[in-house]
């Protein structure tokens, strides 16, 4: 899409009958995307089209028209596209309910997960484990300590035997 | 010449990471201990090349030699010092050099930093590491070489986008790509592991530091993209779902719930397959994000300029890396790993939920992001997914992930009762519905019932971290030094989920309290936005280095008194022919004030746009908690226990 | 075993999508207008200000129509297979001056010559608004009945005019 050099359209800003007018009408413009600077709302965007689009929507709510006769008079011209909410219809239903199908079937796995857990083999039995949150809890004393023991790490090969408590070194 | 030793260090650089790759591979496939040994030296060369390739690079862009593409397409004579050297990784091919040069750095700090975990676990993440940067220098030097040279020499540069000249732009991509990049060493990792065909409790913390090291660099890098928004952009957003920025959160959402994973199978050994998945997850995301910014599938503003070639390359390696990793997944993961039982109503049973509920609302993300393409694809025709759907459906993820953030707090591992759960949290229940009580009093509003809950949910979450501290500290005589005393990976969890909380709370009050005025002023005006008064002094034009401005002049005053005086700016960048704005902001803990210029009118007055934007800074003073928690928890020195690695060598090969 | 494999299920099927992306156009956006009938309009026509055109007057022949300004650099481009379409093919072109000065668009066909039969002023862009204009250059291709059945966005090149335009005219005669 190409644009010539133009002179800035005018920002204009607008006056509305109410609090409650305003905030419907950045509401709007908020959904409303700009099909120029593709990745703004009208409510943000620069460009020419955006203001002239949001005269549109100013003087549409002027003359009394609900918010879905404002989206029907933007989609009738530009399509789905410019909806950023998009409508809910059965292309888009995997959209608008996919989160909520995900949610059951996670928490219908969690469920699974938990209750039935199999009993298989273990990596650590549970002194083993015991004895590792100890150690885990430890800090190394000294500067010499930690030292020692990664030279004796450092030396122990795979094969080593596994610690188990009473053949600490 | 300088160019060109540039372009031969990156060539053997492929070289290098290539042997990185197979030798450590064909090692461990025939047993050749000294082949496998290889991975560690081939790391640092590769990152000695690297930087030299972007050192390169850099002084190519500092001496303006615009006889180099790149240089001539993103700089210009007239650019700041500053911004001729960020001007390196402002596009696509120095950003990708910047990429290698990031991951030959986490896969040199691998190679250092791990001198206690098994010399052949190393070898292994070290290539899996290199096969990622074999697919990255491949896809630069067929397709995108920072140092192609322009048969004609052009007199000036085609200069750096406006929008990047700028402080936080210089940080915010570097910072960014070491989160993104760090994400491959949970990848390689995960291949390992799944590769030798064991990860065992033990095994499973290596992983840690490194995800929450990288996990901290995105958190910042996002956390830094989304306060430049607000600040640059001119209508005081921060954060507006578009592709890219959904590309750098998905990693995040899931690294949090790989960290929340990490936790319960390094204390219980439980779910090994979900911990894994996740790492591939993470990585596959963060590759993803690559392929959308530069593939050109989606509009962004982030996106760099294309070619078709480019994204059917990324997408093919993105096929390769990941494909690879899931059937490897899908062939290794059944059996070999195998976790402790625990009870429902334990620890393990809400961190379970937490990471499987992030996991949900990275899909959700993913979703949005990607359903406007697939309804295309499928001949649907042209949607638009944006702001609305996604506030909506991530604030529903995000509910039940806040509630069962604070039930964890003080669950018990391996199991506990439900009843006394309840009836400890009871109280901080109460207290929370209280605070929210007097936050409707004292906001007021119509819409109260959305930000109410956000509102419940951040206190709730706030007042369960002090809960949990307090029953630490119960019953001890001296609780200051017990609180001193706490190990540090508690401190860091504590301040990352207090993080949580106040971002929470700063989006939810700034998203429905803020004051958004657009009006018509010129110089004399006096406009009321809530409590405050701009006045509208005056108008002052100037040239800057490569600009010309229009700076205007605003008083704040707050009940008479003058608090500060605004100087928004309207920009025009010579050479690329763009506007700019620079909004004026008075900046505070409990709420910003904004003012931004936008177009001059007729007879002399402008429209004007003023914000005021309450609890609008905890957004990111929240990031930066929990950032800060991160690095915390990373800090612990329990985390180098060197008897603790024995135990894990000597275990590691007991257990298979 | 099953389970395990879901997530490359899943995986495969978001290559093929992003796959199938490559190939798409992101900032193309449809018309939804393709097949509805023009919107009804009355607006002055360029050189004879007092007659005014409609609608109706599409009616008859199939014919493109080209909205255009003397401020897009785009028009320049494609003017001269405008030219070349209404001279040697003998299509019939209407012009859509969009938001524009009458003054500034005589002066810029002086200079680039005139393929159009008539061109309707829409110095507002009411009608651009009506047609979803949003980016200068468009042409639409309407038939006989005064239904519009292509929209090009951006300028024309040899191809669109080769493989759709021209071959949609002659269907459509």
């Amino acid at each position: 899409m190409i644009f010539a050099l133009t002179v800035f359209a005018a920002d204009t800003p607008f006056e509305f009958e109410s609090p409650a007018q305003q905030a419907q009408y950045q509401r709007l413009l908020e959904e409303l995307r700009c099909l120029v600077c593709q990745n703004q709302s009208l409510a943000d965007s620069h460009a020419d089209l955006a203001q002239d689009l949001r005269d549109e929507v100013y003087s549409m709510l002027g003359e009394g028209k609900t918010n879905d006769e404002i989206r029907e008079f933007m989609v009738a011209r530009y399509g789905d596209f410019v909806l950023y909410k998009p409508p809910i219809k059965s292309s888009t239903t995997l959209l608008w309910f996919g989160p909520f199908i995900l949610i059951f079937l996670a928490g219908f796995a969690v469920w699974r997960a938990v209750t039935r857990q199999k009993k298989a083999p273990q990596d650590l039995t549970e002194q083993e484990r015991e004895f590792v949150e100890k150690l885990r809890n430890e800090t190394p004393t000294s500067k010499e300590d930690s030292l020692q023991a990664k030279l004796r790490a450092n030396d122990s090969n795979r094969d080593a035997p596994p610690i188990k408590p009473g053949n600490e070194p | 010449m300088l160019a060109e030793i540039g372009h031969f260090a990156l060539v053997l650089a492929l070289g290098i990471a290539v042997v990185q790759v197979i030798f450590p591979f064909a090692g461990y496939r025939y047993g050749y201990q000294n082949w496998m040994a290889a991975a560690k030296p081939c790391a640092r060369i590769q990152f000695v090349l690297l930087l030299t390739a972007f050192a390169v690079l850099t002084s190519a862009f500092v001496q303006n030699d615009f006889s180099l593409a790149y240089v001539a397409q993103n700089s210009n004579s007239a650019l700041p010092l500053p911004y001729r050297i960020s001007a390196v990784w402002g596009a696509h091919e120095g950003s990708l050099l910047m990429w290698v040069l990031i991951l030959a750095g986490w896969t040199t700090a691998v190679s250092a930093l791990e001198s206690e975990l098994p010399d052949d676990f190393v070898s292994l993440v070290l290539a899996v590491m290199g096969l990622v940067s074999v697919g990255f220098l491949l896809f630069m030097l067929f397709t995108s070489n920072p140092f192609d040279r322009l048969a004609q020499v052009p007199a000036d540069g085609a200069d750096l986008n406006p929008l990047l000249q700028d402080p936080g732009l210089i940080i915010h991509p570097p910072l960014l790509y070491m989160g993104y990049v760090g994400t491959t060493v949970a990848f390689g990792f995960a291949l390992a592991a799944l590769i030798q065909g064991r990860l065992t409790a033990i095994s499973a913390r290596w992983i840690r530091p490194w995800v929450v090291a990288s996990w901290c660099f995105l958190t910042v890098g996002i956390a830094l993209g989304s306060w430049w928004a607000y600040y640059e952009l001119g209508w005081g957003g921060w954060w507006f779902w578009d592709p890219v920025e959904n590309a750098s959160f998905m990693p995040w959402l899931l690294g949090t719930a790989l960290i929340h994973s990490i936790a319960v199978t390094e204390k219980r050994g439980s779910f090994k397959n979900w911990t894994l998945l996740l790492a591939i997850a993470t990585f596959a995301l963060s590759l993803l994000g690559t392929f959308l910014v530069r593939s050109g599938v989606l509009t962004s503003v982030h996106a760099f300029a294309t070619d078709p070639a480019r994204g059917v390359f990324v997408l093919a390696l993105f096929a390769i890396l990941i494909g690879g990793a899931l059937a490897l997944y899908a062939w290794r993961g059944p059996g070999a790993f195998s976790g402790n039982r625990f009870e429902g109503a334990s620890r393990e049973t809400f961190l379970l939920i937490n990471s499987v509920l992030l996991a949900i609302a990275t899909a959700t993300v993913l979703l949005g992001t990607l359903f406007p393409l697939a309804h295309e694809a499928v001949g649907l025709g042209k949607i638009s997914v944006g702001p609305p759907y996604f506030n909506l459906v991530f604030s529903l993820v995000m509910t039940p992930l806040a509630i069962a953030l604070s039930f964890g707090q003080f669950a018990r591992w391996k199991s506990d009762s439900a009843s006394r759960l309840v009836s400890s949290f009871v109280y901080t229940l109460l207290a929370a519905v209280g605070i929210t009580v007097a936050a409707y009093f004292s906001l007021g509003g119509n819409d109260f019932l959305l930000a109410g809950v956000g509102i419940f949910l951040g206190a709730l979450v706030i007042l369960s971290v002090v809960r949990g501290i307090w029953d630490r500290c119960r019953g001890r005589k001296n609780v200051l030094l017990t609180l001193w005393r706490l190990p540090r990976a508690f401190k860091g969890q504590t301040l990352a989920h207090v993080g949580f909380a106040v971002t929470l709370l700063g989006a939810t009050v700034t998203s429905f309290y803020a004051v958004d005025e657009h009006v018509r002023m010129k110089p004399g005006d006096t406009q009321n936005v809530g409590h405050y008064e701009f006045d509208f002094v005056g108008l002052k034009k100037f040239e800057g280095p490569n600009y010309r401005a229009t700076e205007g002049h605003f008083i704040v005053r707050k009940n008479g008194k003058t608090l500060a005086e605004l100087y928004p700016q309207k920009r025009f960048y010579h050479v690329r022919n763009t506007p700019m704005t620079e909004a004026g902001i008075l900046g505070g803990l409990t709420r910003d004030l904004y003012v931004s210029l936008g177009e001059p009118l007729e007879a002399g007055s402008w429209s004007v746009r003023i914000h005021y934007k309450p609890l609008v800074r905890w957004i990111w003073l929240g990031a930066l908690f929990m950032a800060l928690g991160g690095v915390t928890a990373l800090s612990d020195p329990r985390l180098r226990n060197a008897k603790l690695a024995r135990v894990a060598a000597g275990s590691a090969a007991h257990n298979g | 075993m099953n389970r395990y494999l879901i997530p490359a299920v899943i995986f495969i099927g978001l290559v093929a999508i992003l796959g199938v992306g490559l190939n798409l156009d992101p900032r193309h956006v449809p018309s939804p207008l393709i097949g509805k009938p023009l919107p009804s309009f009355s607006l002055a026509s360029l050189y004879e200000p007092d007659r005014s055109i409609s609608e109706t007057t599409f009616l008859g022949k199939p014919r493109l129509l080209n909205v255009w300004a003397s401020w897009c650099s785009a028009c320049v481009v494609e003017h001269p297979l405008l030219i070349a379409l209404a001279q040697q093919k003998n299509v019939e072109i209407f012009g859509l001056n969009y938001k524009d000065e009458p003054r500034k668009a005589e002066a810029w066909l002086k200079k680039h010559n005139n393929p159009y039969k008539s061109i309707i002023v829409d110095p507002e862009g009411d009608l651009g608004l009506d047609l979803g204009v949003y980016g200068v250059p468009e042409t639409f291709v309407i038939d006989k009945l005064g239904i519009i059945r292509y929209k090009q966005v951006g300028p024309l090149d040899n191809q669109a005019i080769e493989e759709i335009i021209l071959p949609l005219l002659d269907e459509l005669s």
